[in-house]
């Protein structure tokens, strides 16, 4: 927690989350000249500073509607808009932490988390950031190793470091914490939640836990089998930290689960 | 340079329980050593038994040499607890210093003492080492010349594929144009454009470096174009969704991962461009080590033939260990790489 309030606590950077707007957007895949529909017409507008998690069946396509997002691919119909301004290509306001790290192996641990400030050519004044970055996700001493030498988790929490120095406006999150073991999980969670809450950030999160979903977020946003509809949209009115055995997530957690075809006696 | 040592397994770490086995174990570590000073002392003695079939001046040099070596190989194998990682380095490399040996014997007797090969074509040891103190100015300006047309060639080549590959791989119209030209130019063995290169260029120097260049940058080309064509799109999402320019996509991005294709190509330029260089060196440049063999033959000196041989291995051996330690330098990244 001391790691994330000194990523926090950069002066000259302000820490407000954007506005996300996504109106009715479809879109669609060619494959072998088929097409395959992936999203009809979602809608989600997220307010500033929220923490929204997407929740479907794998394979819908939320992978697909966080590049949208991003601004790497662009929709088949319908608008993004960041702030009301148009999402037309990638930028560093919205930073995205894939399902895969992707770490570059070529590049040691410090290197890799130092990419997104070397990009904007900024990383010779603010090299004090990856430093805090690493320590936030406990990776201090693997600074110099290389991604090869990396297990699984850590490369994730390298991936994480790597999307949280650049003190995004919307924070971007496909599955980060799905290969990390079940007590860094919770760590992390944690973790991402004070720095969420101290640098208010907007944060989309696509997971497969239900649990997670209802620990961390604001919102839940449920979607249907591919191609993926807005099935349901949850608010999660409870103050920070929660408690996984709280009767009311318990409670949120049957219902979504049986959204998502499970039978409730789960 | 790695060297495979033959009993890694048993050096060290036995238990020593009685007499037996520490003697054993003793002649199992310096066993080699004292046959491989054994050899070399042999190698010694036929050089200097027998009387010379022909007339060598350097026959007693090069016997006392031999008396040498087999006296630092038997100090060295004995006192090679306190030598440190000189005396492990001798103890790896004694059983070949033992085949060496071996060979040179039955060279030495083979050649200058009973004259089993023929003669003028199976130079004895001793006259190859005569050519190396004997016509040493001569050999060294053909090695200046050799490297330094070798080195200009390869250097312009490996620059220019490099770029044209980096290109080729980025630029969709780059490689409209070049693409067609490269399949078509690039499979032609460079020495078929011998004869036109030495009558267009101003000179034969300026051709064969054109040539070499030629032979090295068609496969740099080809393998960094394959490389920077083969990295995976996610990482350029990466470094887009961070805010990266073109720029850094190509220099940051697709360039590093691209390394190791392009050092493929190099080493297989490398290969090529020797090829041309020796060809060039006999049929037009009148300098460096391929003109060398080329006179040699002329006045039937086979020993100065074999001298070149040798010192052309040493060379080309060397470019390649220079190549491959560039590489681990530069892809220290990279796990499990070869080892030269
Ligand atoms: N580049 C692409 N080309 C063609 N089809 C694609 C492409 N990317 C994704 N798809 C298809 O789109 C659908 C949705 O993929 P997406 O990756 O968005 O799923 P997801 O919801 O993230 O699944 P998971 O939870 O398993 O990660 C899949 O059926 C997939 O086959
Ligand atoms: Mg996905």
């Amino acid at each position: 927690m001391v790691a994330a309030a000194a990523l926090a606590e950069v002066p000259g950077h302000s820490a407000a989350g954007a506005a996300l707007d996504i109106e009715q957007v479809s879109h669609a895949f060619d494959i072998d000249g088929a097409e395959l529909p992936v999203l009809t017409e979602v809608s989600i507008a997220v307010e500033p500073g929220e923490f929204v998690a997407l929740l479907g069946p794998s394979g819908c396509g939320k992978s697909t509607l966080l590049r949208l997002v991003a601004g790497l691919d662009k929709p088949q119909s319908g608008s993004l808009r960041e702030d009301e301004i148009r999402i037309t290509r990638p930028h560093p306001s919205r930073v995205v932490v894939f399902q895969d790290p992707t770490l570059f192996p070529w590049r040691t641990v410090w290197d890799n988390v130092a990419l997104g400030l070397e990009a904007q050519g900024i990383l010779t004044s603010q090299r004090h950031r990856v430093d805090a970055a690493l320590d936030l996700v406990g990776l201090s001493d693997f600074r110099t190793a290389y991604p090869h030498q990396l297990s699984g988790g850590m490369a994730q929490r390298v991936a994480l470091a790597r999307a949280l120095v650049n003190d995004p406006k919307i924070l971007i999150l496909d599955e980060p914490l799905g290969k990390l073991d079940s007590l860094t999980r919770i760590t992390m969670q944690a973790e991402l939640v004070s720095l969420w809450q101290r640098k208010g950030f907007t944060t989309l999160l696509v997971t497969h836990d239900a649990e997670e979903a209802l620990v961390l977020a604001n919102r839940v946003v449920v979607f249907s089998e591919r191609p993926a509809r807005v099935k349901a949209d949850i608010r999660v009115d409870r103050p920070y930290p929660r408690h996984r055995g709280d009767p009311y997530l318990a409670d949120l957690r049957r219902q979504i689960l049986g959204l998502l075809g499970l039978d409730a006696t789960w | 340079m790695s060297t495979y040592s033959l009993s890694d397994g048993r050096a060290s770490g036995a238990p020593r329980l009685s007499r037996a086995p520490l003697l054993a174990h003793w002649f199992l570590e310096s066993g080699p050593g004292i046959l491989a000073s054994a050899a070399w002392m042999i190698f010694g003695l036929s050089c200097l038994w027998w009387e010379d079939v022909g007339d060598w001046s350097r026959t007693h040099s090069l016997g006392i040499a031999a008396f040498v070596i087999a006296a630092v190989a038997l100090f060295g194998t004995v006192s090679a607890d306190y030598l440190g990682s000189a005396g492990r380095a001798l103890r790896q490399r004694a059983p070949w210093l033992i085949a060496l040996g071996a060979f040179l014997t039955l060279w030495e007797v083979a050649t200058a003492k009973f004259a089993w090969l023929p003669l003028p074509f199976f130079p004895p040891p001793q006259s190859i080492i005569e050519v190396y103190t004997d016509d040493l100015p001569k050999l060294l300006d053909s090695v200046f010349a050799s490297v330094r047309l070798q080195l200009g060639g390869y250097l312009i080549g490996a620059a220019a594929g490099f770029l044209t590959g980096v290109s080729i791989g980025w630029s969709r119209a780059v490689g409209y144009w070049v693409h067609p030209v490269l399949r078509f130019i690039g499979p032609l063995p460079a020495t078929a454009w011998l004869p036109i290169a030495f009558f267009t260029f101003p000179s034969s120097w300026s051709a064969s470096t054109f040539l070499i260049a030629l032979a090295t940058g068609f496969p740099v080309t080809v393998l960094t174009w394959s490389g920077v064509a083969s990295v995976s799109t996610a990482y350029y999402d990466v470094a887009r969704t961070l805010g990266a320019k073109p720029s850094f996509l190509v220099l940051k991005v697709a360039i590093p991962a691209a390394l190791p294709h392009v050092f493929v190509g190099l080493f297989m330029g490398l290969g090529a461009s020797f090829a041309v260089l020796v060809v060039a060196e006999m049929i037009g440049v009148k300098a460096g080590l391929g003109w060398y063999l080329q006179w040699a033959q002329g006045w039937a000196a086979y020993a100065n033939m074999y001298a070149a041989l040798i010192v052309m291995s040493l060379l080309c051996s060397g470019a390649i260990t220079l190549l491959f330690a560039i590489r681990d330098r530069l892809l220290v990244w990279q796990k499990g790489t070869v080892k030269w």
